[in-house]
């Protein structure tokens, strides 16, 4: 028990830790937007609250769904099949916090490797087939990795239409990067 | 016993747990087989290979399937609460599984019921969920890459994915970043960040760095981090140091990719071969310098 109490002595002292430091917020126009986007996700089976929004997204409607984070690319793909569009996704702890947009591109001479926060996408250049994908710690990363690999770049789906996650968003990007760096 | 645990890249995969085996490029645990191509079944194999080279008994995993919906993450999570602090595992490793705060800490509790905490190694989803709980000190070692010790070091980042970009400076920013990450209790006791530079570090100083075999077409190779958690995971539980694992880790890994003669298409399964081989040079260099080895014998772990 006295393991047990330290833990929690431990959390209570650590003021510098978020409340919510895995969760997201979704801000919509209107609040019937709210409404019919808490109903989809919930009945997909997320745990998700309505809840009134923090200053920084005080712009439209006067409420927000709060939502696991790490799931947004899963959940922003379930509400536009349902034809909703929120108005931003944040980080609830620091809303103003906005995603990696750096790149960092490593020529390997007939391969190509493009990182986008921890995502690494490479290709070979002559045949612009994905032949590997690394970095990442969501499990939807071996998962795009099997779906991915030995895929022409000019058909293989896009990560975001299959990936889950906050990994996956960010493999979007490389994908988008590389496709850029290569002109198609 | 060596627990480690994680998610298979597909949805139909039961919820397992069991002694895996390799048989070729796949590894079959209760009767369900999946190939080793990166991910934890690349984790698994890694520690498989090391665990055999250094006479040690094999690890016990708990693999659920989860393609990154997080379901599968969630039936995991649960049915660890219960059962892992009941094995009584020596050297417990978390690597792939969907990040969630909650459930991170139900199990870190879980464990600390039981007594003292085993040797806990956090790597992928796992180590995410561990920095955003506010526990990393509790765990005796993560293996971030370059990307992720951001992460690590931003102490308002709830995922890499949100890394400010004035911390996401590259390789020649390392140490300042490691001394971020440890000031704001967002890392283990020792991390091994893995980049074209290794570095062993603890809250006190950097430890070691292997740069050598310098092999520069390991990076694009998904799993390569993965086999890297597996061999220091084994070493762990061979009764290594955790940081001395991790140098030696860092070293095999480095030699099993140049074993393999890589290109940046090359898959981890041809580096996962090279293990054994890189792994008894690793050990071979170790007792040249009349450095103590730790082989252990079947009988002095359980």
């Amino acid at each position: 028990m006295a393991l047990v109490f330290k833990a929690f002595k431990r959390k209570k002292g650590n003021t510098s830790k978020a409340k919510s430091p895995d969760r997201g917020f979704l801000s919509f126009h209107n609040t019937s937007e709210v409404i019919k986007a808490e109903s989809v996700i919930r009945k997909n089976g997320w745990r998700v609250r309505v809840m009134g929004p923090p200053p920084e997204l005080r712009t439209g409607c006067d409420l927000v769904i709060e939502f696991p984070l790490v799931e947004q690319l899963n959940i922003l793909r379930l509400l536009k099949a349902n034809k909703i569009a929120p108005i931003e996704v944040v980080p609830v702890d620091d809303p103003l916090l906005k995603p990696v947009d750096l790149f960092r591109a490593t020529d390997y001479g007939e391969h190509l490797m493009v990182r986008a926060a921890n995502m690494k996408l490479t290709i070979e250049k002559e045949t612009l087939r994905i032949v590997n994908i690394s970095g990442g710690g969501c499990p939807d990363v071996p998962y795009l990795g099997a779906r991915l690999v030995g895929k022409d770049l000019r058909q293989a789906p896009p990560p975001r239409e299959i990936g889950h996650t906050l990994c996956g968003y960010a493999l979007q990007l490389a994908y988008e990067e590389i496709k850029r760096q290569c002109s198609l | 016993m060596l627990a480690l645990i994680g998610t298979i890249p597909e949805e139909d995969f039961p919820l397992v747990s069991g002694t895996a085996i390799l048989k070729g490029n796949r590894l079959s645990i209760e009767g369900h087989e999946t190939p080793v191509n990166r991910g934890t079944p690349a984790l698994i194999a890694a520690a498989v290979m090391a665990c055999d080279t250094l006479g040690l008994f094999m690890p016990f995993s708990f693999l659920v399937g989860d393609e990154g919906v997080g379901r599968g993450s969630r039936n995991l999570y649960e049915h660890l609460k219960t059962q892992l602090p009941a094995i009584g595992a020596k050297v417990i490793a978390f690597h792939y599984l969907q990040p969630d705060v909650d459930w991170h800490n139900r199990i870190l509790l879980a464990l600390e019921e039981k007594g003292k905490l085993p040797v806990l190694i956090g790597d992928a989803g796992y180590m995410y969920a561990a920095k955003m709980s506010g526990f990393a000190p509790c765990y005796d070692l993560f293996t971030p890459d370059i990307g992720e010790l951001a992460f690590l070091a931003d102490e308002i980042a709830p995922h890499p994915f949100y890394t400010r970009g004035f911390i996401l400076h590259e390789e020649d920013n390392v140490p300042s970043l490691i001394k971020k990450a440890f000031e704001g209790k967002n890392a283990a006791k020792t991390l091994l960040i893995k980049g074209s530079k290794d570095y062993i570090c603890t809250r006190e100083r950097i430890l070691a760095t292997v740069d050598t075999p310098n092999v520069e077409t390991l990076e694009p190779i998904g799993g390569t981090g993965d086999t890297l958690t597996g061999m220091v995971a084994a070493l762990t539980y061979g009764g290594y140091p955790v940081a001395r694992a991790a140098t030696m880790a860092a070293r095999a890994n480095r030699l099993a990719g140049k074993l393999a003669k890589p290109t940046p298409a090359t898959q981890v399964a041809e580096i996962i071969k090279e293990i054994p081989k890189a792994l008894e040079a690793v050990l071979d260099d170790a007792a040249k310098a009349q450095e103590q080895t730790c082989l252990t014998t079947r009988y002095a772990h359980g």
